[in-house]
């Protein structure tokens, strides 16, 4: 074989480098450094966490390239950004940059309210959210390379992302258990590429890795997740929103590490000060569920 | 008996080594402390990001033991396990504490960002020819000590080498469904 860049095998296998750890938010040069010297193993280098996208409403797009340009600057580790959903152009920009992941995300606005990424056709590999099987099956089949919950992002509260991974793990279960003469039914019922969900049930298990995302703001959430079965924790504005980032970044990062061991995870969570504010679900209306921007 | 392999299990592509391991006949074990380090015959350090995996180990006292362990076991690292085993880092050294298992110099990220990623085909020596292996933002390494012997180049850059019992590589065999790298490593281990 000749050298071949771009490919499922390298796009997907840059996330599986990723796997037990816990890729954070940041707006700066200054928190990258902090989040690095945390241990994270990626950064996503944005304008505004996600609360701060809740707070100052308006329409919510790619970060200046200057931000992202400067995080890669900082850092050694991988840095991922966010375009808009079905933003070609900005995607395209970021890759032309040489970010190393696009999270082609809800928490921005929408660019297209019907259509995503073809996200196959690019170099760079995506991660897109899901809340359920079939959304991830489409999000795949349109070539995302990771994947990660949706959850409810800049809320502090973990119950959407621990709804969503549940949801996930269940009907990849199911589909594992489901007999092949009704797989098509499923794909129709779904929306779901039927090769997919056969890859599933020959594999055991979804061909790509799945992060939780969306409302992590303690040590002890990211042990929740990865004990539900999370590859990885994505935090976003639970690390720079809570009193002390240093120590956040660093317990959130061992706890990850060490889901199951919790005397160390006690030790992990004394002292740490306030996290960040959290929002009650049914404090949200319709519109601001992030979650619910795409399909 | 199955020869006991542990797979450093702090961060990254564990389950992908244990799954070759085991494949291969062995019993693959995910290695988070000292303790289940003293349970195995041989180590893998896997890709991830070195940084990270840096921190972690000397966060649950493994840096020494992992020192310990390779004086009398085989040790393979991969990626950041590559650059986790070397003895300098030729840029941004100062962000992790290689284990200074094997004597080798090593540029991280060498090959590029991730847009720079790549498959290829490789020759290596003791393994075979054209084994596919999967470069991901990948180190290489830039010098060799005496008693180092290079396995395989690619682009002019040393990818692959071994010095006694410690074995390292840039890329991932554990990516590809070809198993004679970790079947080569694990032939190093005399249960």
């Amino acid at each position: 074989m000749n050298k071949k860049i771009g490919s499922d095998t390298v796009k997907r296998g840059m996330a599986q480098m990723q796997k037990g750890g816990v890729i954070m938010d940041v707006v700066n040069a200054e928190q990258a450094k902090i989040a690095e010297a945390a241990g994270a193993v990626a950064v996503m280098a944005l304008e505004r966490v996600p609360s701060d996208i809740r707070a100052a409403g308006g329409v919510a797009r790619m970060a200046d390239p200057t931000i992202v340009e400067q995080v890669m600057k900082a850092v050694t580790i991988p840095v991922m950004a966010k375009a808009r959903i079905g933003h070609i152009a900005e995607a395209r920009i970021l890759e032309a940059m040489g970010v190393d992941y696009i999270d082609e995300s809800e928490v921005l606005t929408p660019a297209d309210d019907e259509f995503h990424l073809l996200k196959s056709q690019y170099t760079v590999p995506f991660v897109c959210g899901c809340r359920d099987l079939g959304e991830a099956l489409r999000r795949i089949g349109e070539g995302a390379s990771m994947l990660r919950t949706k959850g409810e992002p800049g809320t502090g509260n973990i119950v959407e992302a621990v709804r969503h991974m549940r949801m996930v793990q269940a009907q990849v279960r199911d589909v594992v258990a489901t007999s092949d003469d009704e797989l098509m039914v499923v794909a129709r019922d779904m929306g779901a590429p039927y090769e997919l969900l056969k890859q599933i049930k020959d594999l055991g298990k979804l061909p790509v890795v799945n992060f939780a995302a969306g409302g992590i703001a303690t040590p002890a959430d990211a042990a929740l997740m990865m004990s539900l079965g999370a590859d990885g924790v994505f935090v976003g504005s639970g690390i720079f929103k809570s009193n002390s980032p240093e120590k956040f970044a660093r317990a959130i990062v061992q706890a990850t590490t060490h889901f199951e061991d919790y005397k160390m995870i006690v030790e992990l969570s004394k002292g740490l000060g306030e996290p960040m504010r959290g929002i009650e679900m049914k404090n949200l209306s319709g519109s601001d569920r992030m979650q619910d921007r795409s399909q | 008996m199955k020869k006991k392999v542990g797979v450093l299990a702090l961060q990254g592509a564990v389950s992908e080594h244990i799954s070759q391991i085991n494949q291969l006949g062995g019993q693959g074990i995910a290695v988070k402390t000292p303790a289940d380090l003293a349970q195995v015959q041989g180590l893998i350090i896997p890709g991830g990001e070195s940084t990270a995996i840096s921190r972690l180990i000397q966060q649950v006292n493994l840096y020494e033991a992992i020192q310990e362990f390779a004086k009398t076991n085989p040790v393979f690292g991969t990626c950041a396990g590559l650059i986790l085993c070397g003895s300098g880092i030729t840029d941004g050294g100062e962000k992790l504490k290689p284990l200074n298992l094997i004597d080798i110099a090593v540029t991280r990220n060498g090959f590029g960002r991730q847009v720079d990623s790549f498959e290829v085909d490789l020759d290596i020596e003791n393994v075979g020819k054209a084994i596919p292996s999967v470069f991901i933002r990948a180190p290489f390494i830039d010098s060799v000590g005496q008693g180092v012997k290079t396995l395989a180049t690619y682009e002019d850059k040393i990818v692959m080498a071994e010095q006694g019992n410690i074995l390292v590589c840039s890329f991932h065999p554990e990516l590809t469904d070809n198993n004679q790298v970790t079947g080569y490593f694990m032939s190093k281990i005399i249960p």
